[in-house]
C-alpha cells in the first residue's frame, strides 16, 4: 500500500460512515422540542417564567456549537443540562451571562431574553446582566483573597454595602446559605485557597449568591469532588432554589433525577428533548434520550 | 510475551548510563560557569579593594599669614612633596572660612600624594630617593599608612587619582535611573496590560508584538543615536544631562519591562479572570483588582531586572555626552552629569596606573549595587507572592 492510498483509506474512516448519517436523520425526525415549552410542565407548583431562549445558534468562527436552541427556563427552579460531552451544554449556559463574549470567535443568532430584555441587545451592559446571572464554574476558582474577601469583594464592588457592619452580615449570610460558615467561621482571614476542593466549590457558590443574582448558572460544579462534597452542593441546590433559579450541567444521571425539576437534554449542538425530570427519566419521548440516559449510548 | 527483569535490566543499563553521562554533562557546565564567576570575581575584588583604601599622613599643619598667601608652607619641607596637592589648594579658603583657626598649629592625617599611596601599595617606586628616606621614617614612627578611603565614595571625579571619587556618577545614576524608571514603568507596563487584557488579537496588535520583542534585540549603541537625534537635536534636552540620559535608557528598557510584565500577566490563570467577569467585573476591575495583585511580583522582577541592565549601560550614554568629566555631584536632572559605567570608562582609558585600581573599584561598587538590586528583585518576588 503506498502513501496515497494510505491517505485515503484514512480519510475513508474519519468521514461520517453512512450508518452515523442514518442515526442523525433519525434525531432531526424526533418530536422537536415544543418550541421550547417543557414537554410535561410541573403542575403542583406555580412556575414563572425566567429565561426564555429562542432559536439561539452560536458558532466558534466556522464550527457552529448550538443550533436553533429554544428553551423556557422557570424561576425557583433547578434546571439540569444533560448529553455527552461536547454537545454544547457549557457552550449554552455561557449565553446566558455572556461569558461567550469573551471568546472572540463567536458569534451568535437568536433570542436569549431574561425579564424581557434581550441580553444581546445592544444597550443590555454585560456586567448588569452578570450581576444577575451568577455562575459557578467547574473548576473551583476562588480568588487568591482571602475567605472573606472572596466573598465580600463583588457586594462591595457593586455598591450594596457600604458599611462594614453590612458587609460583615451579608458575608455570613453568604456563607451560612453556602453551608460553609461553620467550617471557616473562624479562618475567615485564611487564603481561599487553603480549603479543600469541596469547601472552595461551596465558597464559589457563596461568592455567586453574596450579589442576590436571579438566576446561578453551574457548570458541572461537582464534577471534581468526592461523594459527601457532593451531596453537600446537592442540597444546596435544593435550598437555594427557593431564593434562586438555578441551571446546572451534569454528566451524573443520578444526580439529575435527584436534583432537577427539568432537564434538557442536548445532543451535538441541539436540544433533543426537554422535560420535567420526572418524565424525561420514566418516559422518555425519543429514543436517543433514552439511550444516553439508560447509559446505552456510545 | 512478558519479558524478565534481567532482559529489562539489560536494556535498561545502556539508558540509565546515558542519563548519568548526561548529568555529569550538565553538572560540568555549572561547575565551568561557575568557575568563570569565581574568578572574574575575586579578580576584581583583588584589583579593586586598594582602591577602598588610601595612604595618608600624620603631620604638623600651620595656619598662619603666611601659608594662606603661600599654601605650601603650612607643612614642614620635607613631608611637603609626599603629600597631595589637592590638600593645599583649599587651605586659603578654609582659613577664610574659618578664621579660629588662624594662629594655630595642628598635628593632622593628610591625604598623601599618589606616588606615596602607589609606593606603600606596592605598585610602582617613582618617588625620588630622599623623599622616600623620609617615608621611610614616617612608617616607622606610625606617622604614614594606608586608611580607608572616604574620598573615593565623597567626591568625584579629579585629575589627582588620589582625590578621584565615584559619589558624582553615583548621584548620576541614580537620578538617570530615576528618570528611567518614572518613563518607561508606567508605560511599559500600561503597553503590557492593553496588549494582554485589552487588545483584539488581530494583525496589527500580531505586527505591534513581533516588533517590541525585536525592540529588545537592537543593539543598544542605536538606541544612544536614536537619543541624541530626537531628545537634544529635536526636543533641545541639554546634553550630558540624567534627563536626556535616562529618556535614551528608557527607549532600551521599555521593551524588556513590556515583555516580562506581558509574561507576568499571562501566567495568571484565566480561570481568575473568568471567575472575576462571572461576579460582574468589568475588564479594568478585572485587571485592577485580580489580575495585577497576582502578576505584581512578576512585573516588578522584571523591571528591576531592566533597570539593573540599564544601569550597567554605557554605549548609549557615551552618545548622549555622559562621559563628561564631573567634579563636583551636582543634582540636577539637567545639568552634566555622568554615571558609574561611564566613570569606569573614564578612569580605564586613563594612562596613570593609579587610575587601574581605581576602574576595579568602580566596578566593584557597581557590581554591589546591581547585586543588591537583583536581591531586592528576588526579595519582591517572595514577599508578593501568593499562591492560588
Ligand atoms: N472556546 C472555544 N473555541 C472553539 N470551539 C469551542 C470552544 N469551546 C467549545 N468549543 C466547541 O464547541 C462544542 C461544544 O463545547 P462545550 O464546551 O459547550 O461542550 P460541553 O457539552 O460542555 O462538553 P463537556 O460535557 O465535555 O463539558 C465542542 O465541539 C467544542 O469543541
Ligand atoms: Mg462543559
Amino acid at each position: 500500500m503506498n502513501d496515497t492510498t494510505l491517505q485515503n483509506f484514512q480519510t475513508q474512516q474519519d468521514s461520517p460512515t453512512a450508518s452515523e448519517s442514518a442515526v442523525r436523520t433519525s434525531y432531526n425526525e424526533a418530536p422537536t422540542p415544543n418550541k421550547g415549552q417543557p414537554v410535561t410542565r410541573n403542575e403542583s407548583v406555580e412556575e414563572n417564567l425566567s429565561v426564555r431562549v429562542r432559536d439561539l445558534s452560536l458558532w466558534y468562527g466556522e464550527h457552529q456549537a448550538l443550533d436553533d436552541i429554544s428553551i423556557d427556563i422557570f424561576a425557583n427552579t433547578v434546571t439540569a443540562l444533560i448529553g455527552p460531552s461536547g454537545c454544547g451544554k457549557s457552550t449554552f449556559l455561557r449565553c446566558l451571562n455572556r461569558m461567550n463574549d469573551l471568546i472572540s470567535s463567536v458569534s451568535i443568532k437568536g433570542l436569549v431574553e431574561m425579564d424581557g430584555h434581550d441580553v444581546n441587545a445592544r444597550g443590555m451592559d454585560e456586567v448588569a446582566l452578570r450581576r444577575r446571572v451568577g455562575m459557578v464554574f467547574q473548576k473551583p476558582n476562588p480568588f487568591p483573597k482571602s475567605i472573606y474577601e472572596n466573598v465580600a469583594y463583588a457586594p462591595r464592588m457593586h455598591d450594596m454595602v457600604s458599611r462594614k457592619a453590612d458587609q460583615d452580615e451579608l458575608v455570613e449570610r453568604a456563607l451560612r446559605d453556602a453551608g460553609l460558615w461553620n467550617e471557616v467561621k473562624d479562618k475567615l482571614h485564611e487564603p481561599g485557597t487553603s480549603l479543600s476542593g469541596g469547601q472552595q466549590q461551596r465558597l464559589c457558590i457563596a461568592r455567586a449568591i453574596a450579589v442576590r443574582p436571579d438566576v446561578i448558572l453551574m457548570d458541572e460544579p461537582t464534577s471534581a469532588l468526592d461523594p459527601i462534597s457532593t451531596a453537600t452542593i446537592e442540597d444546596l441546590m435544593d435550598k437555594l432554589k427557593k431564593d434562586f433559579t438555578i441551571v446546572t450541567v451534569t454528566h451524573n444521571m443520578q444526580q439529575a433525577a435527584r436534583v432537577a425539576d427539568y432537564t434538557a437534554f442536548f445532543h451535538l449542538g441541539e436540544m433533543i428533548e426537554y422535560n420535567a425530570t420526572k418524565q424525561m427519566f420514566a418516559n422518555p419521548h425519543t429514543k436517543k434520550a433514552e439511550d444516553y440516559i439508560t447509559g446505552r449510548y456510545g | 510475551m512478558s519479558q524478565s527483569f534481567e532482559e529489562i535490566s539489560a536494556q535498561l543499563k545502556k539508558r540509565h548510563r546515558r542519563s548519568a553521562r548526561m548529568k555529569w554533562m550538565t553538572m560540568g557546565a555549572l561547575i565551568l560557569s561557575a568557575a568563570f564567576l569565581v574568578v572574574f570575581i575575586s579578580d576584581m575584588v583583588v584589583r579593586g579593594w586598594p582602591a577602598f583604601q588610601q595612604a595618608q599622613i600624620q603631620t604638623e599643619v600651620s595656619y598662619n599669614e603666611q601659608s594662606q598667601k603661600l599654601p605650601l608652607a603650612a607643612v614642614d619641607e620635607d613631608v611637603r612633596p609626599l603629600i597631595s596637592r589637592g590638600f593645599f589648594r583649599p587651605l586659603p579658603r578654609r582659613m577664610e572660612n574659618n578664621p579660629a583657626l588662624m594662629g594655630t598649629t595642628q598635628t593632622q592625617w593628610v591625604i598623601a600624594d599618589s606616588r606615596v599611596d602607589q609606593y606603600l601599595k606596592g605598585n610602582e617606586d617613582r618617588l625620588r630617593p630622599a623623599d622616600k628616606e623620609t617615608l621611610q621614617a614616617l612608617v616607622e614612627e606610625g606617622r604614614a599608612e594606608l586608611k580607608f578611603n572616604t574620598t573615593f565614595f565623597t567626591t568625584g571625579d579629579s585629575k589627582m587619582p588620589e582625590l578621584a571619587g565615584i559619589a558624582s556618577a553615583a548621584i548620576g545614576t541614580v537620578m538617570t535611573m530615576l528618570v528611567t524608571m518614572a518613563v518607561c514603568f508606567p508605560i511599559g507596563v500600561m503597553t503590557a496590560v492593553y496588549l494582554e487584557e485589552f487588545a483584539p488579537d488581530n494583525k496589527l496588535t500580531q505586527i505591534i508584538e513581533i516588533n517590541i520583542n525585536n525592540l529588545a534585540a537592537v543593539p543598544s549603541i542605536l538606541f544612544g543615536l536614536l537619543g541624541l537625534a530626537i531628545y537634544i537635536s529635536f526636543f533641545g534636552v541639554p546634553r550630558s544631562s540624567p534627563l536626556v540620559g535616562g529618556l535614551t535608557l528608557a527607549l532600551m528598557t521599555l521593551p524588556v519591562i513590556i515583555i516580562s510584565t506581558r509574561a507576568a500577566l499571562r501566567s495568571v490563570p484565566d480561570s481568575i479572570r473568568h471567575a472575576a467577569f462571572g461576579v460582574g467585573c468589568s475588564r479594568w476591575q478585572v485587571v485592577r483588582d485580580h489580575v495585577l495583585p497576582v502578576s505584581l511580583p512578576g512585573i516588578l522582577t522584571g523591571s528591576i531586572i531592566g533597570l539593573a541592565q540599564a544601569m550597567g549601560e554605557t554605549a548609549p550614554l557615551i552618545i548622549v555626552g555622559m562621559v563628561a568629566f564631573i567634579p563636583d555631584a551636582s543634582i540636577s536632572i539637567t545639568g552634566a552629569s555622568t554615571v558609574m559605567p561611564a566613570q569606569i570608562f573614564t578612569w580605564a582609558s586613563e594612562p596613570n596606573s593609579a587610575f587601574a585600581e581605581k576602574t576595579a573599584g568602580g566596578i566593584l561598587v557597581l557590581l554591589a549595587v546591581l547585586i543588591f538590586l537583583n536581591a531586592l528583585a528576588v526579595w519582591l518576588r517572595n514577599k508578593f507572592e501568593r499562591r492560588w
